[in-house]
């Protein structure tokens, strides 16, 4: 049984639709990496994943519930999975402690002290167990992140959901960020990330989805679709993001200037 | 084409000194310094003059008659300033704990809640407080002569004045649960807190700290307010301070007792306005 099953999913904005019939598949262990261009639905198909976004239609199924059926207790299947935003969205008004003690406490019912120890284990796991007492706003954007990971884990989440984690950060913070969930996706954690950091992927996923305009226009292992894309447009985006200085002024329609007279 | 004081090379900077010499540009700064020295000295003679013109000694016996003040204690005290307080106070937590549920249905997605708190917060924005009070303290009671507000005055004017002061910090909460990050929400959804968890646990901690200043405002507004009480034909032991000053002033014939009541006022106003702006500086230090 795959722990995230989604077939055909559609989603619309009024009359903008933003995901056309996606279908995919994780299966348990696996790390999924969604590139792909600004716009191009990403974002959404993964808040479809724990309904953050109601999907206009498909199905999308999580370790076997159907999570579109309506009648499904959407809080208990979102307990079972992470997720990791752009924005780190901290609790404000909460220690570090207390962010990542406050589900478990509230949902899970843990003892305050057996929240406590759960928490500082995994503010460990993240190296950051002497922030414990800080307050989110004390704390740099990769430590910040590190942290909501932390939150995230707190919960023994059966998969965790990454979007773009690294793209508010600082070059210099970025790499903190990778290792945490490079050590996460080597402990066997169920992991769909969308993600701007080619070589993360290239290295980390088990497999590799391109989304372009809401559908999925590629997918395969790293070495296939890094190595030897078979989709024009996939070739394209690649090339882009991969050698931006050498995107000429033709791909993007620019007209080199008339030269100027005198 | 170019405007020529853009230009500052060659031969064109040249007669630009000339046009503004430095004694202009120090004759400016002159100016400045006479025009504030002008502004000092009309405002110090209009504070002369009626400090000349006032008959001091008239006005320390009207105003502050020793004799007369000390006739209104302790009962100032005990009484009036003291149920001027638990009126307001009584006034903010009713009014509080309404606003914060009409702000919550003002923002819920169910149209006939949002509908019933805006319909509610404009009407009682629209009206005045001594007519609501009224109506509260006399309208009511006509039309159930069955039914009482429980509390005698005390529930009266907790109603009355409450009710006013719903509306506006049900306003006051809405636009601090907006300024909370809608991501706040939506990372606490994704743990698994149910709306209202979420809402109990996340949003609304965050939510206050933004209102807090404003709704001490409110608590300095309702102060003012509770001077309407009188109006609902309060007794000796519901009397509150205006009232008090106001009764003193006809036994005794002398204004001293409206000072009185003015100081006792400011006792209380002062002090919260101070909390506000220091507040409101915290807040500003923290975003
Ligand atoms: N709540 C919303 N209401 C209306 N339109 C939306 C909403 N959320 C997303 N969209 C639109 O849907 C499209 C896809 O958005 P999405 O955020 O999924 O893209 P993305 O691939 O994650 O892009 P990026 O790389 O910039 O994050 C965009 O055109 C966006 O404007
Ligand atoms: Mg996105």
């Amino acid at each position: 049984m795959p722990a995230i099953e989604i077939r055909d999913l559609r989603k619309s904005f009024g009359r903008l639709e933003v995901l056309r019939g996606i279908d995919l598949s994780v299966e348990t262990g696996e790390v999924v990496c969604v590139i792909g261009p600004s716009g191009s639905g990403k974002s959404t198909l993964l808040r479809c994943v724990n309904l953050l976004e109601e999907p206009s239609s498909g199905s999308v199924h999580v370790d076997g519930v159907e999570v579109t059926d309506p009648d499904c207790d959407i809080d208990a299947v979102r307990r079972r999975i992470g997720m990791v935003f752009q924005q780190f969205n901290l609790f404000g008004h909460l220690r570090v402690r207390d962010n990542l003690t406050i589900a478990q406490r509230r949902v899970l019912h843990r003892s305050r002290a057996e929240a406590e120890r759960i928490a500082t284990e995994n503010l460990h796991r993240v190296g950051l167990a002497e922030k414990a007492d800080a307050y989110p706003a004390q704390l740099s954007g990769g430590q910040q992140q590190r942290v909501a990971i932390a939150r995230a884990l707190a919960m023994d989440p059966r998969l965790m959901l990454f979007d773009e984690p690294t793209s508010a950060l600082d070059p210099e913070l970025v790499g903190e960020v990778l290792a945490v969930m490079r050590s996460l996706a080597a402990e066997g954690m169920t992991m769909l990330v969308v993600t701007h950091e080619m070589s993360f992927a290239r290295e980390v996923a088990s497999r590799v989805v391109f989304m372009d305009g809401g559908t999925v226009v590629e997918s395969g292992p790293p070495e296939e679709v890094f190595g030897s894309p078979r989709e024009a447009r996939t070739r394209e985006f690649l090339h882009r993001v991969l050698e931006p200085t050498r995107v000429s002024e033709a791909e993007i329609g620019a007209h080199a200037s008339a030269p100027l007279a005198g | 084409m170019a405007d020529p004081e853009t230009l500052t090379t060659g031969a064109e900077a040249r007669p630009a000194p000339v046009l503004s010499p430095p004694r202009r540009r120090l004759g400016r700064r002159q100016r400045q310094r006479f025009w504030r020295l002008a502004g000092y000295l009309v405002f110090a003679a209009v504070l002369l003059t009626v400090v000349a013109a006032a008959d001091w000694g008239r006005l320390a016996d009207s105003f502050f008659r020793p004799d007369v003040a000390g006739e209104m204690f302790p009962e100032a005290i005990t009484v009036a300033l003291r149920n001027t307080i638990v009126y307001t106070l009584l006034a903010f937590a009713f009014g509080l704990a309404l606003g914060l549920v009409l702000a919550l249905m003002r923002l819920s997605s169910i149209g006939p809640y949002r509908w019933f708190a805006t319909g509610y917060i404009e009407l009682f924005r629209g009206l005045p407080s001594l007519l609501v009070l009224f109506m509260v303290g006399y309208g009511v009671p006509l039309a159930f002569p069955d039914r009482e507000i429980p509390g005698g005055v005390y529930g009266a004017v907790t109603v009355g004045l409450g009710a006013t002061a719903a509306a506006y910090m049900a306003e006051t909460i809405r636009a601090g649960i907006q300024a909370v990050p809608k991501g706040q929400l939506e990372a606490a959804r994704t743990l698994g807190m149910s709306h209202p968890r979420a809402m109990v646990s996340i949003v609304l901690p965050q939510a206050f700290r933004i209102v807090i200043p404003p709704l001490t405002n409110e608590i300095i507004l309702l102060t003012k307010d509770t001077s309407l009480a009188y109006v609902l034909g309060v007794t000796a032991t519901t009397i509150e301070l205006t009232k008090f000053a106001g009764d003193a002033l006809n036994t005794q014939v002398n204004p001293t007792p409206l000072v009185v009541a003015g100081l006792l006022y400011l006792a209380i106003t002062l002090p919260l306005s101070q909390l506000v702006r220091w507040l409101e500086r915290r807040s500003a230090k923290e975003r």
